[in-house]
């Protein structure tokens, strides 16, 4: 069965530059919901109305003004004006390990090989805070695969760009140094994990990882490393950087699960960003809701060991 | 010309009002949506963060009279005292009543989980007694034990900074400069008793 991704349009990255287009697009998108909805006719505006309900689009304001960023800052407020005089253009990836094609690619290079689509996914920070967040990007997987991966290629790992003179905070050592993430291969290769290169319609702000990005909506917020400048195959399991920081704390997998509370505080439930101030927290869902689609990728896994 | 006794009730007005100010930004801030992307956990912090600075100065005016070698600061202690209790309320009550939606269950599920929250309560069930009982009658009342109760500020001080530092995430630079003035308004104290 092909698993059923949450996303709204498949367009062009030359259609979704217009925010005007984008938010019209998502005004008549959930007008019709709501009116299919309101005739009850079981149809695919009404499957749609659901899915918005469950997923409400976070405030473009508040992802912006909301980042987790050390590379700038500890303080979430602060990436924000601290990450504008990144540049971002142009960039390059670097590829390498168990592969055939390793090489230094352009950005716009790989841009032009992968079609921009919609995703819109629930993003659940380990900080027990979630929003939803309309992502712009690509399948991860269908670029790896064109790498052409070796045999022995196990594990993806994911380098930061590390420029201390930019980066202010990685002059500090709260973090070892660039921030590295990793995924195990079959992770990297599922449909619903992407690179991001744009959120709301638009690029992605620097402060929210800019130019490029990893969102993996099943596990916590900061496995979806940031300013992505490396990209090795290995056959052994990387070394990331909170895991490094705080073992018993921060897990490779970092699969978002309700059972499983961080040492210092409960995961069961999360605070929606933007909601009012007498919202109740809502509760937390395993692999954030995307279970259908990812559990099978943890057969005979211990998630509470395995964390 | 102002009287000592009337210039002393003039600054005690004026350091109510300048302590209630972070209160009434505060309020603005919400009623105006103005807290940003985590309402609840900017106002929870800020108030948390208010009642740590007026426990702290509280502390330090024993340290000033020492130094200065005068007695004013002292008048001004039970203020400092009532302040810091008034905001280490609100921060519980914003605790109990919007993060946790006064969820019986939340709370069970969430303060076992949390040593942080365990010493947070800690404090302020420490707090309330010493807020009980600083009445001037109470004081009379209690006599040499008031004194003896009184000194579990140090506690509920030590306990708060605590608190702070068993939550941050990575960053811990700020609780270690609330630790580090503790310790030095301590060591004044200390320092004071051995020398006479």
């Amino acid at each position: 069965m092909k698993p059923t991704i949450h996303t709204q349009s498949n367009a062009l990255r030359a259609e979704i530059t217009d925010k005007a287009v984008f938010e019209s697009r998502r005004a008549f998108i959930k007008s019709t919901a709501m009116l299919s909805a309101g005739l009850m006719l079981p149809s695919l505006g009404q499957a749609q109305a659901e899915l918005n309900d469950k997923l409400t689009i976070t405030a473009r304001e508040h992802v912006t003004h909301y980042t987790n960023y050390y590379e700038f800052s500890t303080n979430k407020q602060d990436a924000t004006e601290l990450a504008k005089p990144l540049i971002t253009k142009p960039w390059r990836v670097e590829v390498s390990g168990e592969i055939e094609k390793p090489g230094l690619y352009h950005l716009d290079d790989i841009l032009k090989a992968n079609a921009i689509e919609e995703r819109i996914y629930r993003f659940r920070c380990v900080e027990a805070w979630s929003m939803v967040v309309p992502w712009l990007g690509f399948p991860l997987g269908e670029m790896l695969a064109r790498f052409k991966p070796t045999s022995r290629a196990k594990f993806v790992e994911f380098t930061t760009l590390y420029n201390p003179e930019i980066m202010i905070a990685q002059r500090s050592t709260i973090l070892d140094w660039p921030y590295v993430e990793g995924l195990r291969m079959d992770e990297a290769m599922h449909p619903l994990t992407i690179l991001a290169t744009g959120m709301y319609g638009e690029d992605l702000p620097n402060q929210n990882g800019a130019p490029l990005r990893l969102i993996v909506p099943w596990k916590y917020g900061f496995k979806s490393i940031k300013a992505i400048v490396k990209i090795h195959f290995r056959e052994t399991l990387p070394d990331t950087a909170w895991h490094k920081s705080a073992p018993s704390e921060y897990g490779f997998y970092a699969n978002v699960n309700p059972e499983v509370s961080h040492p210092r505080w409960s995961q069961s439930r999360e605070r929606v960003l933007g909601a009012s101030i007498f919202t109740p927290k809502r509760a937390t869902e395993l692999f954030n809701g995307y279970g259908q689609q990812v559990a099978s990728l943890y057969t005979g896994m211990d998630l509470t060991r395995s964390i | 010309m102002i009287s000592a006794r009337n210039k002393t009730r003039l600054l005690k007005t004026l350091l109510i009002c300048v302590g209630l100010v972070p209160f009434l930004l505060l309020l603005l801030a919400t009623l105006n949506d103005q807290l940003g992307a985590n309402a609840i956990q900017t106002l929870h912090f800020s108030l948390g963060d208010w009642a740590l600075r007026f426990l702290m100065i509280g502390l330090a005016l024993t340290p000033i009279k020492i130094i200065t070698q005068q007695a004013w600061p002292l008048r001004y202690r039970r203020i400092l005292g009532l302040l810091a209790f008034f905001y280490a309320s609100l921060h519980v009550l914003v605790y109990v009543a919007l993060d946790l939606s006064w969820s019986w269950a939340a709370f069970v599920d969430e303060v076992p989980k949390s040593p942080y929250i365990l010493v947070g309560l800690l404090t302020y069930l420490i707090l309330v007694p010493l807020a009980m009982t600083s009445t001037k009658a109470m004081q009379k009342r209690l006599a040499r034990r008031w004194l003896t109760l009184h000194k579990l500020v140090y506690v509920a001080a030590l306990t708060a900074c605590l608190h702070y530092l068993w939550l941050v995430k990575l960053d811990i630079s700020q609780p270690l400069i609330y630790l580090g003035l503790w310790l030095v308004l301590i060591s004044i104290r200390v320092y004071r008793l051995k020398t006479g």
